[in-house]
């Protein structure tokens, strides 16, 4: 990102805690209008915790995110509505409405916060889910499609509105390669098309590569590297190179656990076993 | 009892008392965002979703119909069965419209309706809301801007008050007739002769109070089970608990507070 652009979404100084445990140690990061970036993680570093965060689902504990020069933390909830107006989200799981047909969910925040009339909400959903494949699926249930076809009518909900800012929870996890394929495609034109910026949470290297103009490598808590895919293909940091590379063996650990093995299996502390 | 388990003892009912206190202050809180989006929404845009109330109307209270008519016959039936001797004892039998609507208006009518809704639409919002917090779908609504409860509580809570209302009214007129009914035909006493007893009885006091108490106890029972849906942690195990416990509690609270209720009632009209 270059220095002149003022950032569309920027992340400063921000932890956070879950009981005395630190999830975010002093995440800093700067969104560029139109720029696509990609968090990058193992499960557990707290990917998904920094975008909740990102998002106003969470307060941070210190440190402030500004989307549109706004703090998102120390805003009114009417300042966060009308801010949450203007960014989509594509939750991990969809998460649409499970007591509404497809076309409702995608009609939905038109509905809500538009005063547009029926039938142009109507060829709004079509052409929405036309991008993601999905016109003939409106008068399905969420319940009766399969999972990745329920993430696709979740990005063509967050995307019924137009929004400047695109928020994505690992958008292609459990996805076959050519849905994987069709969601990356759908990013990058949103980008080239429309110039929509894009922050994308995800641990699928592949779609990381071919998506992101940027790619942020969060381990525990922390950002380990920051840079254009190019530095990703071929990293000097050994955690990036076993990340990128899946390697089992290398110095982030399968194991997490705290506790000594030995002396758990056999419920006695570690000093009594020497 | 020793000081340190006495102190232990102490330390619980203190945990205890303040769970309690907690979760009322939790219902509280619900009930004054909800009001607070009701009345929002009966002065300005964005309106209280009218389709989407007489929807719940249908699903909470329209299917609970055929049951709450039919246990309150039953109910209206026992109570015949179990006054006529007494009575009789007395001379009284002429009289049993009399107690019969006087125990069901006031007090059975709207007692048996909402614990009878509370299995039927409490158990159905806490799973229904619940399980739209596991799948994302609660965060989802937040995150564009759609808050939960105007657009998910306050449709459920004008549905259900008015439903139990009106579930009431249905019960007080199911537990008279099924009382009427063993009046009938096993005791021998005129059907006319029966409404015109308890037409007489009933006095505007009787019909308001229950009619009122069901309106409570509406409330009671959505706003119990919204909270416990809305506060649903920990997956599908989460949500088990939360509709068992919307149901024992709103049970709990439905009987308190009719207790409560009819003594206010007793004193002051």
């Amino acid at each position: 990102m270059s220095d002149t652009v003022e950032p569309i979404l920027e992340v400063r100084g921000v932890q956070k805690f879950f009981d005395g445990r630190q999830v975010l140690k002093d995440i800093t990061l700067a969104v560029a209008p139109g720029e696509t970036v990609v968090i990058l993680g193992p499960s557990g570093c707290g990917k998904s915790t920094l975008l909740r965060v990102i998002i106003g689902e969470y307060a941070p504990d210190t440190g402030h995110v500004y989307m549109w020069g706004e703090d998102v933390c120390c805003a009114s909830p009417e300042r966060l509505d009308t801010l949450r107006q203007r960014f989509g989200i594509l939750f991990q799981s969809g998460a649409l409405y499970s007591s509404m047909t497809v076309g409702e969910n995608v009609a939905l925040p038109l509905r809500e916060h538009t005063d547009l009339d029926a039938q142009i909400i109507e060829m709004v959903v079509k052409m929405k889910l036309e991008l993601v494949g999905l016109r003939d699926f409106e008068n399905l249930m969420p319940s009766q499609i399969s999972g990745g076809m329920r993430k696709r009518v979740g990005l063509a909900r967050a995307i019924a509105r137009d929004p400047q800012i695109l928020f994505y929870d690992e958008p292609t996890a459990g996805l076959d390669p050519i849905a994987t394929s069709v969601i990356d495609q759908l990013v990058i034109d949103l980008r080239t098309k429309l110039g929509v910026t894009s922050l994308v949470v995800t641990h699928d290297m592949k779609s990381a590569l071919r998506i992101g103009d940027r790619i942020a490598m969060l381990y525990n808590g922390e950002f380990i590297a920051i840079g254009a895919p190019d530095d990703f293909r071929n990293p000097t940091d050994d955690r990036v190179r076993q990340f990128v590379e899946g390697l089992a063996d290398g110095p982030i650990p399968l194991r997490v656990s705290k506790t000594d093995y030995l002396s758990d299996l056999l419920g006695i502390r570690k000093e009594d076993l020497a | 009892m020793s000081a340190t388990s006495f102190v232990r003892l102490l330390e619980r009912v203190g945990a205890q008392g303040e769970g309690l206190l907690a979760y009322l202050g939790g219902l509280g809180y619900l009930t004054l965002d909800t009001l607070k989006h009701t009345v929002a929404g009966l002065v300005a845009r964005p309106r209280i979703k009218t389709d989407e109330t007489f929807f719940q109307m249908v699903r909470l209270g329209v299917r609970a119909v055929p049951i709450i008519a039919l246990v309150q016959v039953f109910v209206g039936m026992t109570l015949s069965f179990t006054l006529a001797p007494v009575l009789s004892d007395y001379g009284q039998l002429d009289q049993l419209a009399t107690v019969i609507s006087k125990a069901v208006f006031p007090q059975l009518g709207p007692l048996i309706a909402s614990v009878v809704l509370t299995g039927f639409a409490g158990a159905a919002i806490a799973a229904e809301l619940g399980t739209m917090v596991v799948g994302e779908e609660i965060a989802a609504l937040r995150t564009s801007a759609i808050h939960p409860i105007r657009f998910l509580v306050v449709p459920r809570v004008i549905a259900c008050i008015l439903m139990t209302v009106a579930l009431t009214v249905l019960a007080n007129v199911a537990g008279t007739a099924g009382g009427g009914l063993i009046a009938y035909l096993v005791l021998d006493i005129d059907p006319w002769q029966y409404y015109h007893t308890a037409m007489e009885a009933l006095i505007v006091k009787d019909v308001a109070t229950g009619l009122i108490k069901g309106g409570i106890f509406g409330f009671i029972i959505v706003v119990v089970s919204c909270y416990e849906g809305l506060s649903v942690t920990g997956g599908a195990g989460g949500v088990g608990r939360a509709t068992t416990a919307s149901v024992v509690r709103s049970i709990f609270l439905i009987i308190a507070a009719n207790c409560v209720f009819t003594a206010l009632f007793y004193f002051v009209w």
